[in-house]
C-alpha cells in the first residue's frame, strides 16, 4: 500500500468510527453529560459551596479541569474498547484483518476514532461547566495538547482490552475495577497537597494525577506535580502501549486461531 | 503461474487438534479450483491460512508467488484476494453500500472511486434496492450475496469462496454458479469450499479432496468424478404418471410423488427428465439418494 492508499484506509476507519459513536450519540455522548452536570450539581454546587477555595480558585472552578479529562478519559478508552471488541464478536474485524491495511493505520485509526469521541465529550462537558462557574483559560496549548495525548493513551489502553477480552465482561471488568478508582484518586476532587505526606506519597504512583494535574496547569496556571514530568509520562505509557499493541496484532493474539 | 502454492502446510490449534497435515496444493491462476471435504476436514483453516486470518504452525503458502511469510509480501499478497466467508461477517448495523464501500477504503481505494464498482456489483446482484437497507434487514440470500459484493469491490485476481451456497435456495445457488463461471471466464481465479459434488461438477475444472487435514485426491474433476459406477438419484414430481413409456432406465415409484433412478457412469440424469417430462410429469425436485461426496471418499478411499 502506498502513502495515499493508507491514508484513504486510515480515513475510511475514522469514519466508520465516528459515524458508530454519532449514530448512537444518546449512548455515547450524552451519558458522559448528565453524569458530569450531577457532579457539578453535587460536588461543586451543594457541597462546594462549603469548601474554601483552594489556591485562590474556588472549589467549583478547581473541579472543572477534572472533570472533562475524567470524560476524555473514559470515552476515549470505552470508545475503542467496545468498537473494537464489538468488532471481534460480529467478526466483522476479519474485513480489516484480510485487507492490505497495515497494523499501525488500524491502530491510528481506532486510536483516532477514541481521541474525536473523547474530544467531543470534553467539549460538551465544559460548555456544561459554564453554567456553574466561568473557568479560565491560562495556557490554551497545554489544555490542547494534555487532552490530545490523554485521550490517545486511554484510547491506546482501550485497545489492548479490547485484544485480550474474549467477552462482554471483559470489556469493563479493566474500567471498573483500575481505571475508575484511579481517576478518583487522581485529583480530581481535591489537591493531593491537601493529603498527609504518606498518601501524597502514594498518590504520586498514579499515573492519572500527572494527566489531570497538568490539565489543570492549561486552566489556572498551577499544578500539583511537575507538569513535564506529566508529559513524559504521558507519551511514555503512550509508546509502551503502541509497541504493545503493534506487536499483538501482528501475532494476532486475539484475533486470530 | 500459480494463484495459491501451498507447501507443507501444518496447523496445530492450541486445544492440541492437528486440523492440517503436511498439504501441499498448487491452485493454477485462471483456474475455478474446488476443495471438497466433510465438514472438519481442514478446508475453513486452510483457507484461513492463505487470506491471514489463522496463523499456521509450519509450512510455507506464496499467493501469486507473494511469499505470505513476508509482510511486504503478504500486504500486496491480500490485495489480490477476495475473500466469501462461510458466516456473515459484516456489521449488521451498516447500510449495505456502506459495508461495500468500507471494505473498498480498507483496500486504499476512495469512495467516489469504488461507487461505480459497487452500483454495478450491487446492481448484478440484485441488492440495488436494498443499498441504504442496513444489512439485518436483508434475507439469507441477500446476505450471502451481499458478501460475494464486498469480496469483490477491489476486483481481486483470486476470488475464494467458502461453502458460499450452504443453506441458498437452489434457484439463488444457479444465479450464483452463473456469475461465478462468468467472473472465471473474465480471468478471476476461484477457489471453492463445498462438501456438494453437485457444486463442483457444475463449475470446477480441478478438485482436491481433503479428509481430516490431508488432502487424499487431487484431479481434473471430470476425472474424479468417474470414480462413481452408479447413482441413485430421488426425483419428486407434482403428480404421479404411469412410467411405462421410459426406455432404457429402470424407474421404481417410492410413493405417489417420489420415483427412484438408478444411474451408470453411461447413463445421464438428463436424458432421464427428458423422458420423464415427455409421459406429461412436472418435476419440482432431484437430488442424490447418498451423500455422492461420501460415497466418493468410500470409493477412493477403498483404491
Amino acid at each position: 500500500m502506498n502513502t495515499k492508499e493508507q491514508m484513504i484506509a486510515y480515513l475510511t476507519i475514522v469514519r466508520k468510527e465516528v459515524t458508530r459513536f454519532m449514530r448512537i450519540w444518546v449512548q455515547t455522548l450524552l451519558p458522559s453529560a448528565i453524569t458530569q452536570t450531577l457532579y457539578f450539581v453535587i460536588f461543586g454546587k451543594f457541597i462546594g459551596s462549603q469548601i474554601r477555595d483552594i489556591q485562590g480558585i474556588s472549589y467549583m472552578s478547581f473541579i472543572v479541569p477534572g472533570l472533562v479529562m475524567m470524560a476524555v478519559m473514559n470515552n476515549a478508552y470505552t470508545n475503542v474498547v467496545s468498537s473494537f471488541f464489538g468488532s471481534k464478536f460480529q467478526r466483522n474485524v476479519e474485513e480489516l484483518l484480510v485487507s492490505p491495511t497495515p497494523n499501525w493505520v488500524i491502530l491510528a485509526g481506532y486510536v483516532t476514532g477514541g481521541v474525536l469521541r473523547g474530544i467531543v465529550v470534553g467539549v460538551i462537558v465544559f460548555a456544561v461547566s459554564v453554567f456553574f462557574t466561568h473557568p479560565v483559560i491560562a495556557h490554551g496549548g497545554v489544555i490542547i495538547l494534555f487532552v490530545i495525548m490523554t485521550a490517545v493513551a486511554f484510547s491506546l489502553g482501550g485497545f489492548l482490552n479490547a485484544i485480550f477480552a474474549k467477552n462482554f465482561d471483559d470489556v469493563s471488568i479493566f474500567q471498573t475495577f483500575l481505571l475508575t478508582p484511579l481517576i478518583y484518586l487522581g485529583g480530581v476532587f481535591y489537591s493531593v497537597h491537601s493529603l498527609p505526606i504518606f498518601w501524597q506519597k502514594i498518590s504520586q504512583l498514579n499515573p492519572l494525577l500527572y494527566m489531570i494535574n497538568g490539565f489543570r496547569f492549561g486552566f489556572y496556571g498551577f499544578s500539583d506535580v511537575n507538569i513535564l514530568i506529566s508529559l513524559l509520562i504521558l507519551l511514555g505509557f503512550s509508546i509502551v502501549l503502541s509497541v504493545v499493541n503493534l506487536h499483538l496484532l501482528r501475532k494476532g493474539t486475539g484475533l486470530k486461531n | 503461474m500459480n494463484a495459491i502454492t501451498i507447501r507443507n502446510l501444518t496447523k496445530i490449534y492450541a486445544n492440541g487438534t492437528k486440523a492440517l497435515k503436511n498439504v501441499d496444493l498448487a491452485v493454477a491462476e485462471g483456474d475455478f479450483f474446488a476443495l471438497l471435504g466433510a465438514n472438519g476436514a481442514g478446508k475453513t483453516t486452510l483457507i484461513g491460512i492463505v487470506t491471514s486470518l489463522v496463523n499456521k504452525t509450519s509450512g510455507k503458502v506464496h499467493v501469486f508467488n507473494y511469499d505470505l511469510d513476508n509482510e511486504e509480501d503478504k500486504i500486496k499478497a491480500k490485495k489480490t484476494i477476495g475473500i466469501v466467508p462461510q458466516e456473515f461477517n459484516f456489521n449488521i448495523f451498516e447500510k449495505v453500500q456502506d459495508i461495500i464501500l468500507t471494505q473498498a477504503g480498507y483496500f486504499g481505494i476512495e469512495w467516489k472511486k469504488a461507487f461505480p464498482q459497487a452500483e454495478m456489483l450491487l446492481k448484478k446482484l440484485g441488492l440495488w434496492e436494498k443499498r441504504n437497507s442496513t444489512a439485518r434487514t436483508l434475507s439469507g440470500g441477500m446476505k450471502r450475496r451481499l458478501l460475494i459484493a464486498r469480496a469483490l469491490i477491489h476486483q481481486p485476481q483470486l476470488l475464494i469462496l467458502d461453502e458460499p451456497t450452504a443453506g441458498v435456495d437452489v434457484e439463488l445457488r444457479h444465479g450464483m454458479w452463473e456469475y461465478l463461471r462468468e467472473l472465471n471466464h473474465n480471468g478471476t481465479t476461484i477457489l471453492l469450499t463445498t462438501h456438494y459434488l453437485e457444486e463442483v461438477e457444475q463449475m470446477c475444472r480441478q478438485a482436491a479432496i481433503i479428509k481430516n487435514g490431508e488432502i487424499i485426491h487431487n484431479d481434473k474433476v471430470k476425472h474424479l468424478v468417474q470414480f462413481l459406477e452408479e447413482e441413485i438419484y430421488v426425483v419428486t414430481v407434482k403428480e404421479m404418471r404411469p412410467l411405462d413409456k421410459i426406455k432404457h432406465f429402470n424407474p421404481t415409484i417410492i410413493d405417489d410423488k417420489t420415483i427412484e433412478v438408478e444411474l451408470s457412469k453411461k447413463e445421464t440424469l438428463n436424458d432421464f427428465i427428458m423422458q420423464l417430462s415427455a409421459t406429461g410429469t412436472i418435476v419440482t425436485d432431484i437430488h442424490p439418494k447418498e451423500h455422492r461426496l461420501e460415497k466418493l471418499f468410500l470409493t477412493l478411499l477403498k483404491q
